[in-house]
């Protein structure tokens, strides 16, 4: 695939990107189908609850019957909205979850494009996303979609920077933004991993990524108990969909992007394991990921407004300053 | 200087966290509230109007219906302000049955309260295991009288039914499995920090505005003063109990929750008290006459309900029908202080002090 990248734009090429960014967002179609079901399962296990299981064999129909009515459902344009931009919110807020997945390596030799500046590429994109909800919010012309688009803004702009912050730390000890590269360095066993070294980094890049989502216990842009709705309250059918959508294929992104600068990518807790393929490994991880973010959803309350600032600004921004600051003694005391 | 302008927001009354339909519109800037404007009746009935027209027997399923998440302790303020008035013995038996189902009223009200609230706060799970423990109390009582929220289950004169075979014992046996469950609670929401921090501190006001305000029950109690009904005033059997009246300090949402938290467990102790001094045999209803007409003159009754003092007030005229009926209804009168808790605060603390308050709409607007 690089090599195609390479190459002058032909026809063929053009058309094996076209096959390969459908088959992807086929593949992301159906994760997200199977993760609002096992979302849906998991909490329900938490809750002691049966979960969706009427809809096809054990409820694994459930969600798609639930797009399917999305699909068919009357398109409601409130009169008072701005028109064009509520038209348009949803797909700003979607394509970029889309395309930051294009630079996640699975294993050594399955991923798209494996770019020098992976990660500058995924944190750049993924902060278009709020544009779209912001707008969404503005054009809705609904006081609560307002505060909750407001919310977005601020809640972004809290966590964006511990976000990239935390991950300096990696780029430090890897030597490189390239994801393929810091993957490979954490190879032989988990002690290698950059979760042990980078364990402040490693923590706030979870918080701030889970604020990022926009999910319990930040998913205060959307508050079910104080805004309704929050920013998509006036969306119904498929623009709704659209914003769902991009919040898993978030989801995706997340729980992928921790395995790859954290959790070793697609290698082996141990190095006598090595006989299981990679993408195996990197599945379990993932999976793990994806549980974890259900997990807290299910078991925290919602973190205020003001709060939520005070954390990122006055925690998470600090520690993630200080955590390079570690990272630098530590590299020039062990590893040069 | 860039010019801002206020935001008229309506809250309610169809809002998720409204606890029903009750209205709010609050002004804000920014996201604090620099205006507050409550606005009730959505969910009026004209409970005490529709009462002059019917018998005394005929108002206990109205009183159901006020406070629909503590029917019991809506069913004895009734009955029991006419057989003050008509002094109206009531054997042991209904007594002890009367004393148990309110008890176990109040487990199940604090228990939806403490789901709801945290619902409210956006934790989701802790409603569900609310529920779940709740519906083992609504299966007694549907046990007891057929009904699982309106009972109608007490009588002037004593109660309805006697308690079924091996009733007593299943009260017996979910006593320590609430207990149980209320240290699982604590465990899971109440040392959360998250949780913590939301509700530390938010809507705390003094005694004397608490006095002032007229308010009752948690509500008041979080501020330090002793006053539950129970004790001040002892009504039914409530004397011969020993149990601890849970007070706060700083008046804060925090010490509310306790509050609450701990009333489920003294609930406990007093039914472990009441289920062994229960009699053998006897009467459920004493000498009621069949048409209730009570005495000429007034009487005012006042229990302690979940969420305060709930009274009634009887103006008689020596028919079978009340001249005129007041219910004072804890909900109504603990939401006056709301508009000025809610100045100066958050758009979520809103939703964490409305909480708080712990309203039924049913029983706000009546």
């Amino acid at each position: 695939m690089t090599d195609l990248l390479l190459e002058d734009l032909t026809w063929r090429s053009f058309s094996l990107f076209l096959l390969a960014g459908v088959l992807m967002l086929v593949l992301i179609l159906g994760f997200v189908t199977y993760a609002i079901y096992f979302e849906r399962k998991v909490i329900g296990w938490m809750q002691m609850r049966i979960g969706p299981n009427r809809t096809g064999p054990l409820g694994l129909l459930q969600s798609v019957a639930d797009v399917t009515k999305l699909l068919i459902k009357e398109d409601t344009i409130p009169k008072k909205a701005e028109r064009t931009l509520f038209i348009l919110a949803p797909v700003i807020t979607f394509i970029p979850s889309f395309m930051v997945l294009a630079t996640i390596p699975y294993t050594p030799s399955l991923h798209f494009a494996d770019l020098d500046v992976g990660i500058l590429y995924y944190v750049a994109l993924s902060g278009v996303s709020t544009i779209g909800i912001v707008l969404g919010g503005w054009a809705s012309n609904n006081k609560y979609a307002l505060l909750g688009g407001m919310r977005s803004a601020a809640q972004m702009i809290s966590y964006e920077i511990p976000f990239v912050i935390s991950v300096v730390g990696v780029i430090m000890l890897s030597g490189s933004m390239q994801l393929s590269t810091i993957v490979e360095n954490q190879g032989g066993g988990f002690w290698h991993w950059n979760f042990l070294p980078q364990i402040i980094g490693f923590v706030v890049f979870v918080i701030a990524g889970v604020s990022e989502l926009n999910r319990t216990p930040f998913d205060l842009p959307e508050a079910e108990s104080e805004l309704v709705a929050g920013y998509h309250v006036e969306y119904s059918g498929f623009r709704f969909a659209f914003f769902m959508l991009a919040e898993y294929v978030y989801v995706f992104a997340i729980a992928a992007l921790t395995t790859v600068l954290f959790l070793g990518g697609w290698h082996a807790p141990f190095p006598f394991l090595d006989f299981i393929p990679g993408i195996i490994w990197f599945l379990l991880k993932f999976a793990f990921n994806v549980f974890f973010l259900f997990w807290i959803r299910a078991t925290l309350p919602r973190v205020r407004v003001d709060q939520l600032m005070g954390l990122g600004w006055k925690v998470l921004l600090p520690l993630s300053l200080l955590n390079i600051f570690i990272t630098a003694v530590y590299y020039e005391l062990f590893i040069r | 200087m860039i010019r801002t302008e206020e935001l008229l927001l309506n809250v309610g009354p169809q809002h998720p966290s409204t606890h029903g339909v009750f209205r709010i519109v609050v002004k804000l800037d920014g996201e604090i509230i620099i205006e507050a404007d409550p606005v009730m009746g959505y969910l009026h009935r004209g409970t005490e109007k529709l009462a002059e027209e019917l018998t005394y027997t005929q108002i206990i399923p109205y009183t159901d219906r006020m406070d629909y998440v503590s029917a019991m302790t809506n069913n004895y303020v009734l009955v029991n302000a006419v057989e003050k008035l008509m002094q109206i013995e009531i054997p042991e038996r209904a007594q002890f049955l009367r004393l148990i189902v309110m008890e176990l009223q109040r487990i199940a009200s604090h228990l939806v309260w403490w789901g709801t609230y945290l619902l409210d706060i956006g934790a989701m799970s802790p409603f569900l295991f609310a529920f779940r423990d709740r519906e083992i109390i609504i299966n007694l009582f549907n046990e007891l009288c057929g009904a699982r929220l309106t009972y109608n289950y007490m009588r002037v004169g004593g109660v309805k039914w006697d308690a079924p075979d091996g009733w007593l014992d299943k009260v017996r046996d979910f006593l320590p499995y609430m207990r149980k469950k209320l240290d699982e609670y604590d465990t899971l929401v109440s040392g959360n920090e998250i949780f913590l921090a939301r509700i530390k501190g938010v809507g705390a006001y003094d005694a004397d505005t608490a006095i002032q305000y007229g308010l009752s029950g948690a509500n008041l109690r979080c501020t330090g003063v002793d006053w539950d009904l129970r004790k001040a005033q002892p009504y039914c059997i409530y004397d011969r109990f020993e149990f601890d009246v849970p007070l706060g300090r700083s008046g804060d949402c925090y010490d509310r929750y306790l509050i609450r938290l701990e009333e489920i467990r003294q609930s406990i102790r007093i039914l472990e008290q009441a289920l062994e001094q229960f009699p053998e045999g006897g009467e459920t209803m004493g000498k009621a006459p069949r048409v209730l007409r009570a005495p000429e003159g007034e009487i005012y009754s006042a229990i302690e309900s979940p969420r305060g003092e709930i009274g009634c007030y009887i103006v008689s005229r020596g028919k079978d029908k009340p001249y005129r009926l007041k219910f004072r209804r804890p909900s109504f009168v603990n939401l006056q202080i709301l508009p000025k808790l809610l100045v100066g605060e958050t758009m979520t603390n809103l939703i964490t002090i409305l909480g708080g308050i712990d309203i039924v709409v049913g029983e706000v607007d009546c």
